[in-house]
C-alpha cells in the first residue's frame, strides 16, 4: 500500500464561522512516512496513563461521597482528641482505596489491551502537520479514516463505490463521484499539480447531509463545483469494488460525521447504586441525629456539677477553660467519629470487588458461547451487571441483530409448480406427473432469466490485489473472473436471488451501460438494456425492458403480490397466488415475477411515453407514475419467489420469553418499512393476531397529530385485542418534535412498537424519550452496527451483538454476546442472580452497620456521654474488613435463588424481582430496624445479664467493661453471620468454609490478640479479656440464648411468609426440589458427610415422615 | 488442521462446576417441615437448659448490704458527714438463720459511679504500671503519659506514681468481719489471694525489680488521694504491694456499667449460722454523686453467682419455640389440607 505525503496550507480554526476552508495541499514530498491514524476512541475511553494513575484515581475516588466521607473522619481523627485512634478509620479507608484502585487500574489496562488491537492494524495515513487538508489514498476493502471529499478514483470517471454498513446498516453498495475538473488526477504528479480549496459546513451529525463547493484553479482559471453528501466518503464506510481513491480530508478525528452520532461516553450508574447512595444519605442523617443527640445530652447531663466533674474524675484546668462552643464542636466531633461506623465503609468496595469478580461468570458461561465464531460474551462494563436483572424495555436493532444478515434463496412457483432449491437444483415439490416436454422448462427458463435481468445489482470483482513493482500501481486491471465475482445490491432480496439464479446456472455476468450479460447454462447471452422502471414505495414493484438477443423486447417485472398480480392477465394466478401464502407464512419474503412481451408497435409507443415522461420539466413525477403504470400491465405471470431473510436462531422464543418476563420489546431499525414489518411478524415481534397500528409517512405537525389522536382513539376503542405500532423515522421525529405526550401514550399502550427509517441518532432519542417517562424504566438497547452504538450508550445497559459489520458496537457496549438467543439467559439468569446477590448485599451491609454502632450508641446513656467505645479499636477496625466480610462477598458470588434452569424456562420469575423490589424503601426499612433490634437485643441482653454486676465466673472474680463490650461485639460477629446464612439459599463449599470460618477465625484471632502483650500498643486493654470471657459458663449460655433471641423473630417470619404468602420464586424452589434430581442428589451425597450436617440432612428428608407423626 | 480446530475453540469457556455456577450446593428451604421440627428440639433443649440453670441460680445465695449512710437510721450515718470524714469507722450488724456456705465472696459495690467514662479509664499509664522505670521520672513533659493529666505531677512537678485519675480514686474503705460468739467478738478470716484476674496479677502489671520496692518510687509521689504510698499498701505481705496490690488491680479493671461491684475478699470456709458485725473504716466519699456503698455476701456455682436472668431467658425463649411450632404446624395443616380453598 502506498500512501501520499500532502500539505495542508491551512485551515480556519473550527467553529467561528458558518463554514470551512480547506486548502488542498499542492505541494508532495518525496518520501512519506506511514503514521498510525488517530482513532478516535483513544481520548475518550481511556482514564489513565501510567503516570497520571495515583493522583488521578485518588482524586476520582475522593469525589465518591463515602470515601470522601471517610477521609474528613480520618482527618478529624487526626486533628482532634477523639475516642477512637485514627487508625480504625484510616486502615480500612486505605483497604478500601487500595482494592479500588487495582481494580480500575486493571480495567484500564484491559481497556488499552482491546483498543491497541483494534487500532493496530488497519489503516496508515500520512500527514502533516494537522490532518485536515491532507490527501489521503484508501485501497480497495479499506475503511476511510476521516471524512474525504472524493478528488478522484481509478476509474475514469472519477466514481467509487462504497459501503456504509457499519454506519447506518445498509449493505448495498452505494455510488459516489468526484468532481470532474479533480477526478483527472488519477496520479500523485497529477494530484500535485492541483490547485483547489474545499469550502464546506462546519460539522455536523447528519450522516446524509453535506453542503459545500469546491474551487478548482485550472490554468489560473477558478472554476466552482458544488459539493454534495454524494461527494464525501464517510469514515467507517468500506470502499469496494474500486481499487483505489484519493480524497481530501474535511472532518478528522472527533469532528467526523460517524464520531459526532456517537454520544459522549457518560458514566452509566445502575439503579441500585441510586438506591444505595439514597439510603447512604438517610444513614448520613441517622449518624448527625445520633451524634447531636449524644452532644445534647452529655451537655444535659453534665450541667450538674456532680456528674460533670465528680471527684474522681477531675478536670485539667486547660479543659476546663476552653470555650464552651469549641467544646461543644469537638464533642459533636467525637461522636460524629465514634458512631461514623454506621456507614458502611467497605460497601463500595465489597460491590465493586461483587461486581468484578462476578462479571467473570457472563464470560465463563458456556450458554453464552458461540460455537461457530468462537465468541464467548464479553463484560466491558461490571458496574451494570444488576441492572440486567432490571429491564423493563428491550429495543433492538433488527439487521445482524434479529436477523444473522444473510438473505437465503429458499423456494419458488414457476407456473403454479413449487420448487425448492437443493443443491443448486430446482426441484418441484412432490414430483408431479409433469410431461418433461411440457411448457415447464421454457416457463423456467424465463422465470430464472428474469430474476437473474430483473434487478439493480452490481457486481464487484476480486482485483488481485498484488502489484508488480515498478509498474504504474493506479493501471486498470481488467482482468477479471466469475470466480472472484461478488455481487452488491440496495436489496438483499435482489442479491439472494440473484446468487441463487447462479446457482442454477444463469449466471448475472456483467453490466456496461446499457447491455448485460448473462451466462444461461455455459451460454452467453447479451441483453440491450432499454430502460429501467426504478422501485418505488408507492408501486412497490420494478420493471426491466430489454432487447432480447434474438430482437424482441421484452419487460420483465418484479414486485410486491400486491402490486402485480391485478395487472397479470395471463399465468397460474390462482397457483401463484396460493403459494405466496404459503411462502409468507412460512416467514418468507416474497417476490412476485412477471413478464411482458412488447411487439414492435407497442414498443415504440412504451418508448415514446417513457421518454416523454423523463424529460418533462413540470410535473415529471406524476407523468412518470402515469407511463409507468400505462406500461405494467397486461403481465403473464411467471411465478414466485420466497427467500428467506434469516433469523438468528431462537430470536422467536427470545423475545416471547423477554414478553413473558414483563419486558417490553421494540425494534428499531434503519430498514425499510415493508421488510421491518415481515421480519418482525416472522420473528414473533409482532403477531398475526396483533392490531398493527401505522404512523408513516407523515408530512406535517398537524397531520401527525391528527393520526396520532386517531390511534389513540382506536387504542381505546379495541382494548381486548394487542396493538403493534409501526413507526418510520420521519413520522417519529415530527411526533417527538411536538407530540411527545400523544406519542409516549400510543407506545405505552402497544405490546409491540416498530420503528423503521430510524437514523442513529433518532434510535438514541427514542431510548431517551423511554428511559425520561415518568415511570423511569429501564432501558437495554442491543445492536450490532456502528449506527446502533449511540443507542446503546444512551441507554442504561447497552448489548453489543458480535456481528458482521465490525466491533464499534462491541467496543462500546457494555456486554457483548455473540447472537440475539443469549439475551434471554443474560436478563434472565444473570440478571437474576446478579440482582438478588447485590440487592441482599447493600441491605445487610447496612443491616450490619447498624448491629455494629448501635450498641456503641446505646452505651453512651450508660457512660455519661463520654464517647467510652464500647469495643476495642481493634475491633472497630477489623469488624467490617475481616470479621463479617468474605461471607457476604461469597454470598454476592454464589447465590442463586433458583437453577438457572427454573429461571430461563419460567421466565415470569423475572417480574418478581423488577422495579427493583429487593430494594425498595419498606424492604430497606425491614433491614434496618432488624439491626436496630438486633443490636438492642445484643446491648440490653449482656446489660440484663451483667446487671446487678453478679460475677459470672466461677472463681468469683468479676468482668471489666472490656469484657462486657467483647460479649456484645462476639454475640454479633455471630448472629450478623448467622442472619447471612439464614439468607442464604445456595450453600456450596465456599459459602460453608467462610460462614464457619469467619466465625472461627474471630474467636483464633480474638484467642490471639487477647493471648500476648503488644509492644507497640498503648495500651493492653484486652489482655486476656476473651479468655476470661470464655472461661465463663453463664457467658456460653448468654451468648447462645441472645444468638437465637436475635434468629428466632426471623424464622418464624420465614416460614410465615412461605407458606402464607409463597413469592413465584419460593414456589419454583419448592417444585425443583420435589421434581429436579440434581437437588436431590446434592444435598446427601455431598454435604452429609460431615456429621452435622447428617443431622441436618436426615431433618430434610425425614420431614414428613415427622410431620406425619402428628 | 488440528491447528485450526484447536485455534477455532480458542476462547471456549471452561466446562467446570465453578465456571458455570453448577457448584454442588445444599439448598436448604426454611419451610414448616424442617423448622417445626427444629423449634420442637430447640424448645425443648431450651427448656432444659432454663430449668437447671434456674435451680442453679436459686441454690445461690446473696447477702447485700447499704451502709453509705443516708438516712440517720443507718450505722454510718456519722461517717457519711464529709466534715468529719477522717478515719471514721462504723460497724454493721447482722444475722445469718443457716450456714452461708463456702467459699463466701465478699464484695464492695457502688452505684452511680462511673468508671466507665472515657477519660477515667485512659488515666493512667500503662509503662509506669508494668514496672518501666523510665516512666517514674520527669522527662520534658513526656512522661509519665500526659493522659494521666490532671493527676501526672504534684506542685512541685514531682511525677506522681502510679499516675492517673483511675489510680487516684482507688477505693479505700476497709472491712473487718467479726462473728459474735456468746458476746465475743471473732475475727472471720478474709483470703484476700486471688480476687484479681490471674493474668493483671502475674503478666500484665509489674512492679519495678528494685529491691526493696520503695527506692524504686525515690523522687515520686503518691496519688493525692492516697494515704498509702504504693509500696506500702499491705503491710503484711510483701508480695502484695505496689502495682500488684490485688486490691489495687481489682480496681484497676473497669466496671462497665456505673452501678457496680468488686471483689474485695474470699471466705472460703463459709459463714455458719449466727450474729455477725462488719467494721468498716470509712474513708470513700459518694455522697456528692448519689453514690451509694454497699457490701455483699454471695456463693457461687460454676455459672458465677446468683444470676436468674439466663434460667428465665432460657425458659421463655424455650417455651416460645414451642408455641410457634405449634402454631406453625396448625398453619401448615390448614394450608396442606385446603389448598383448593384459597
Amino acid at each position: 500500500m502506498c500512501v501520499l505525503h500532502l500539505m495542508l496550507q491551512g485551515f480556519d480554526p473550527p467553529h467561528q464561522s458558518e463554514t470551512r476552508t480547506i486548502y488542498v495541499a499542492n505541494r508532495f514530498p518525496l518520501h512519506g512516512h506511514y503514521i498510525p491514524t488517530v482513532t478516535f476512541s483513544n481520548g475518550d475511553v481511556f482514564q489513565y496513563t501510567i503516570w497520571n494513575f495515583v493522583p488521578k484515581n485518588l482524586f476520582e475516588q475522593f469525589r465518591r461521597i463515602a470515601n470522601f466521607y471517610f477521609l474528613i473522619i480520618f482527618l478529624v481523627q487526626l486533628m482532634i482528641d477523639t475516642p477512637t485512634s485514627p487508625v480504625t478509620s484510616g486502615l480500612p479507608l486505605f483497604f478500601v482505596i487500595t482494592v479500588t484502585s487495582i481494580k480500575q487500574g486493571y480495567e484500564d489496562w484491559l481497556r488499552h489491551k482491546a483498543d491497541n488491537e483494534v487500532n493496530g492494524a488497519p489503516v496508515y495515513v500520512v500527514r502533516s502537520g494537522s490532518l485536515v487538508g491532507d490527501i489521503v489514498r484508501v485501497a480497495k476493502d479499506e475503511t476511510f479514516p476521516v471524512d474525504l471529499v472524493l478528488l478522484s478514483s481509478d476509474r475514469p470517471d472519477g466514481t467509487c463505490h462504497i459501503t456504509t454498513a457499519s454506519l447506518d446498516g445498509e449493505t448495498n453498495l452505494k455510488t459516489h463521484y468526484s468532481v470532474a475538473e479533480t477526478s483527472v488526477c488519477q496520479s500523485v504528479s497529477q494530484l500535485e499539480s492541483l490547485q483547489a480549496v474545499v469550502e464546506c459546513q462546519q460539522p455536523e451529525a447528519d450522516l446524509y447531509r453535506f453542503v459545500g463547493r469546491m474551487t478548482v484553479t485550472l490554468l489560473g482559471e477558478e472554476i466552482v463545483r458544488p459539493l454534495g453528501p454524494e461527494n464525501l466518503l464517510l469514515r467507517g464506510a468500506r470502499l469496494k469494488n474500486t481499487k483505489e481513491i484519493f480524497g481530501v480530508a474535511v472532518y478528522t478525528g472527533m469532528e467526523s460525521k460517524m464520531a459526532l452520532n456517537y454520544k459522549c461516553k457518560s458514566q452509566k450508574r445502575s439503579a441500585v447504586e441510586k438506591s444505595m447512595n439514597s439510603f447512604l444519605i438517610i444513614y448520613l442523617c441517622i449518624l448527625l441525629f445520633e451524634a447531636i443527640l449524644s452532644t445534647i445530652l452529655k451537655y444535659a447531663w453534665q450541667s450538674e456539677e456532680k456528674w460533670n466533674e465528680p471527684f474522681y474524675n477531675q478536670k485539667t484546668e486547660q479543659e476546663r477553660n476552653s470555650s464552651p462552643i469549641l467544646k461543644f464542636i469537638s464533642d459533636f466531633l467525637a461522636f460524629l467519629v465514634l458512631y461514623n461506623f454506621i456507614i458502611p465503609i467497605s460497601l463500595y468496595v465489597t460491590v465493586e470487588m461483587q461486581k468484578f469478580l462476578g462479571s467473570f461468570f457472563i464470560g465463563w458461561d458456556l450458554d453464552l458461547y458461540h460455537e461457530e465464531s468462537d465468541q464467548k460474551a464479553q463484560v466491558n462494563t461490571s458496574d451494570l451487571n444488576e441492572e440486567l436483572g432490571q429491564v423493563e424495555y428491550v429495543f433492538t436493532d433488527k439487521t445482524g441483530t434479529l436477523t444473522e444478515n444473510e438473505m437465503h434463496f429458499r423456494e419458488c412457483s414457476i407456473n403454479g409448480t413449487k420448487y425448492r432449491e437443493v443443491n443448486g437444483k430446482l426441484v418441484p415439490e412432490g414430483l408431479t406427473d409433469d410431461s418433461p416436454d411440457g411448457s415447464t422448462p421454457h416457463m423456467e427458463l424465463l422465470f430464472l432469466k428474469a430474476v437473474a435481468l430483473c434487478h439493480t445489482v452490481q457486481i464487484s470483482y476480486d482485483q488481485p490485489d498484488c502489484m508488480v513493482p515498478g509498474s504504474d500501481p493506479f493501471s486498470h486491471v481488467n482482468g477479471f473472473s466469475a470466480n472472484h465475482m461478488e455481487y452488491y445490491a440496495s436489496s438483499p432480496d435482489e442479491k439472494a436471488l440473484v446468487e441463487a439464479a447462479k446457482r442454477i446456472g444463469i449466471t448475472f455476468i456483467s453490466s456496461n451501460g446499457d447491455t448485460v450479460e448473462i451466462k444461461t447454462f455455459g451460454k452467453t447471452e447479451k441483453f440491450k438494456l432499454l430502460h429501467v422502471l426504478e422501485f418505488d414505495p408507492n408501486r412497490r414493484r420494478m420493471s426491466v425492458i430489454l432487447q432480447t438477443p434474438s430482437g424482441g423486447q421484452i419487460m420483465f417485472t418484479k414486485g410486491a403480490e400486491s402490486a402485480i398480480l391485478p395487472f397479470a392477465t395471463s399465468g397460474e394466478m390462482e397457483k401463484t397466488r396460493l403459494h405466496v401464502d404459503e411462502f409468507a407464512l412460512k416467514g418468507l419474503r416474497t417476490l412476485v415475477v412477471a413478464c411482458r412481451h412488447f411487439s414492435p408497435e407497442q414498443y415504440t409507443e412504451v418508448d415514446r411515453r417513457l421518454n416523454a415522461a423523463r424529460t418533462a420539466l413540470q410535473q415529471r413525477e406524476e407523468k412518470l407514475q402515469e407511463a409507468f403504470n400505462f406500461i405494467e400491465r397486461d403481465l403473464q405471470l411467471l411465478g414466485a419467489t420466497g427467500v428467506e431473510d434469516k433469523l438468528q436462531d431462537k430470536v422467536q422464543e427470545t423475545i416471547e420469553a423477554l414478553r413473558l418476563a414483563g419486558i417490553k420489546v421494540w425494534v428499531l431499525t434503519g430498514d425499510k418499512h415493508e421488510t421491518a414489518v415481515s421480519v418482525s411478524l416472522s420473528c414473533g415481534h409482532f403477531h398475526r393476531t396483533m392490531n398493527i397500528l401505522e404512523l408513516l409517512q407523515q408530512r406535517s405537525d398537524n397531520e401527525c397529530a391528527e393520526q396520532l389522536r386517531r390511534l389513540a382513539r382506536r387504542i381505546k376503542e379495541d382494548h381486548v385485542i394487542q396493538h403493534g405500532l409501526v413507526v418510520d423515522g420521519a413520522s417519529l421525529s415530527l411526533a417527538l418534535r411536538e407530540h411527545e405526550k400523544l406519542f409516549m401514550e400510543v407506545c405505552k399502550n402497544c405490546s409491540a412498537v416498530l420503528c423503521c427509517r430510524m437514523a442513529p441518532l433518532q434510535k438514541a432519542k427514542v431510548v431517551r424519550l423511554i428511559k425520561t417517562s415518568p415511570e423511569k424504566p429501564i432501558t437495554l438497547a442491543v445492536g450490532d452496527g456502528a449506527n446502533d452504538v449511540s443507542m446503546i450508550q444512551e441507554a442504561h445497559v447497552g448489548i453489543g451483538i458480535m456481528g458482521k459489520e465490525g466491533r464499534q458496537a462491541v467496543r462500546n457496549s457494555d456486554y457483548a454476546i455473540a447472537r440475539f438467543k443469549f439475551l434471554a439467559k443474560l436478563l434472565l439468569v444473570h440478571g437474576h442472580f446478579y440482582y438478588i446477590r447485590i440487592a441482599t448485599l447493600v441491605q445487610y451491609f447496612f443491616y450490619k452497620n447498624v448491629c455494629f454502632i448501635t450498641p456503641q450508641f446505646l452505651y453512651q446513656f450508660f457512660c455519661l456521654f463520654s464517647q467510652q467505645t464500647l469495643y476495642d479499636s481493634v475491633y472497630l477496625t477489623l469488624y467490617n474488613i475481616c470479621f463479617t466480610s468474605l461471607p457476604i462477598l461469597v454470598y454476592s458470588l454464589f447465590e442463586q435463588l433458583v437453577h438457572p434452569h427454573v429461571l430461563q424456562s419460567k421466565p415470569a420469575l423475572y417480574r418478581d424481582i423488577s422495579r427493583n423490589s429487593m430494594l425498595s424503601f419498606r424492604t430497606f426499612l425491614y433491614w434496618t430496624l432488624l439491626g436496630f433490634c438486633h443490636a438492642f437485643v445484643f446491648f440490653f441482653g449482656s446489660y440484663i445479664l451483667m446487671g446487678e454486676d453478679t460475677t459470672l465466673m466461677g472463681n468469683g472474680q468479676m468482668f471489666g467493661n472490656w469484657t462486657f463490650g467483647t460479649l456484645v461485639f462476639t454475640v454479633m460477629v455471630i448472629t450478623v453471620t448467622l442472619k447471612l446464612a439464614l439468607e442464604t439459599h445456595f450453600w456450596t463449599w465456599m459459602n460453608h468454609f467462610v460462614t464457619w470460618g469467619s466465625i472461627a477465625f474471630y474467636f483464633i484471632f480474638s484467642l490471639f490478640y487477647g493471648g500476648i502483650i503488644w509492644p507497640f500498643l498503648h495500651t493492653q486493654d484486652m489482655y486476656f479479656v476473651f479468655v476470661q470471657l470464655l472461661s465463663s459458663g453463664s457467658a456460653w449460655f448468654a451468648i447462645i440464648i441472645i444468638i437465637i433471641t436475635c434468629l428466632f423473630p426471623d424464622v418464624i417470619k420465614k416460614v410465615f411468609y412461605r407458606h402464607l404468602q409463597p413469592t413465584n420464586t419460593q414456589k419454583s424452589q419448592v417444585q425443583l426440589t420435589n421434581t429436579h434430581p440434581y437437588v436431590n442428589q446434592s444435598c446427601p451425597q455431598a454435604v452429609c458427610k460431615e456429621c452435622f450436617w447428617l443431622f441436618f440432612c436426615q431433618l430434610v428428608e425425614g420431614k414428613d415422615y415427622f410431620l406425619s407423626i402428628f | 488442521m488440528q491447528k485450526k480446530e484447536n485455534q477455532e475453540v480458542e476462547n471456549r469457556p471452561d466446562n467446570t462446576a465453578f465456571t458455570q455456577q453448577r457448584l454442588p450446593a445444599w439448598q436448604p428451604i426454611l419451610s414448616a417441615g424442617i423448622v417445626i421440627p427444629l423449634f420442637v428440639l430447640v424448645g425443648l433443649a431450651f427448656i432444659g437448659i432454663g430449668v437447671a440453670l434456674f435451680v442453679t441460680s436459686r441454690n445461690l445465695h446473696v447477702l447485700e448490704m447499704d451502709y453509705t449512710g443516708v438516712e440517720k437510721t443507718s450505722p454510718c450515718f456519722s461517717c457519711s458527714d464529709p466534715i468529719k470524714q477522717k478515719n471514721c469507722k462504723c460497724s454493721l450488724s447482722f444475722e445469718l438463720d443457716k450456714l452461708f456456705e463456702g467459699p463466701v465472696f465478699f464484695y464492695y459495690g457502688l452505684t452511680n459511679y462511673f468508671q466507665n467514662q472515657r477519660a477515667y479509664g485512659v488515666s493512667k499509664d500503662y509503662n509506669q504500671l508494668s514496672g518501666d522505670l523510665d516512666y517514674f521520672t520527669f522527662f520534658f513533659s513526656i512522661v509519665p503519659d500526659s493522659t494521666c493529666k490532671p493527676y501526672r505531677y504534684d506542685v512541685n512537678n514531682k511525677p506522681i506514681v502510679p499516675c492517673g485519675s483511675l489510680a487516684n480514686s482507688m477505693f479505700n474503705d476497709t472491712f473487718n468481719l467479726y462473728q459474735m460468739k456468746n458476746g465475743v467478738k471473732e475475727e472471720v478470716p478474709l483470703d484476700g489471694k486471688g480476687i484479681s484476674w490471674w493474668t493483671d496479677y502475674n503478666i500484665k502489671y509489674r512492679n519495678p525489680s528494685v529491691n526493696p520496692l520503695r527506692n524504686a518510687f525515690n523522687g515520686t509521689v503518691k496519688p493525692l488521694y492516697w494515704s498509702k504510698p504504693a509500696y506500702e499498701l499491705d503491710p503484711t505481705d510483701t508480695a502484695n504491694n505496689g502495682f500488684i496490690n490485688q486490691d489495687f488491680l481489682v480496681w484497676m479493671r473497669r466496671s462497665a456499667l456505673p452501678n457496680f461491684r468488686k471483689l474485695y475478699r474470699r471466705i472460703t470456709d463459709g459463714l455458719p449460722a449466727g450474729n455477725y458485725s462488719l467494721e468498716i473504716s470509712y474513708n470513700y466519699p459518694v455522697i456528692a454523686f448519689d453514690g451509694k456503698k454497699k457490701v455483699a455476701f454471695s456463693n457461687v456455682s460454676w455459672m458465677g453467682g446468683k444470676n436468674e436472668f439466663l434460667g428465665i431467658a432460657y425458659l421463655v425463649i424455650g417455651s416460645l419455640c414451642l408455641v410457634m411450632s405449634v402454631v406453625m404446624l396448625i398453619i401448615y395443616h390448614w394450608r396442606n389440607s385446603s389448598p383448593d380453598a384459597n
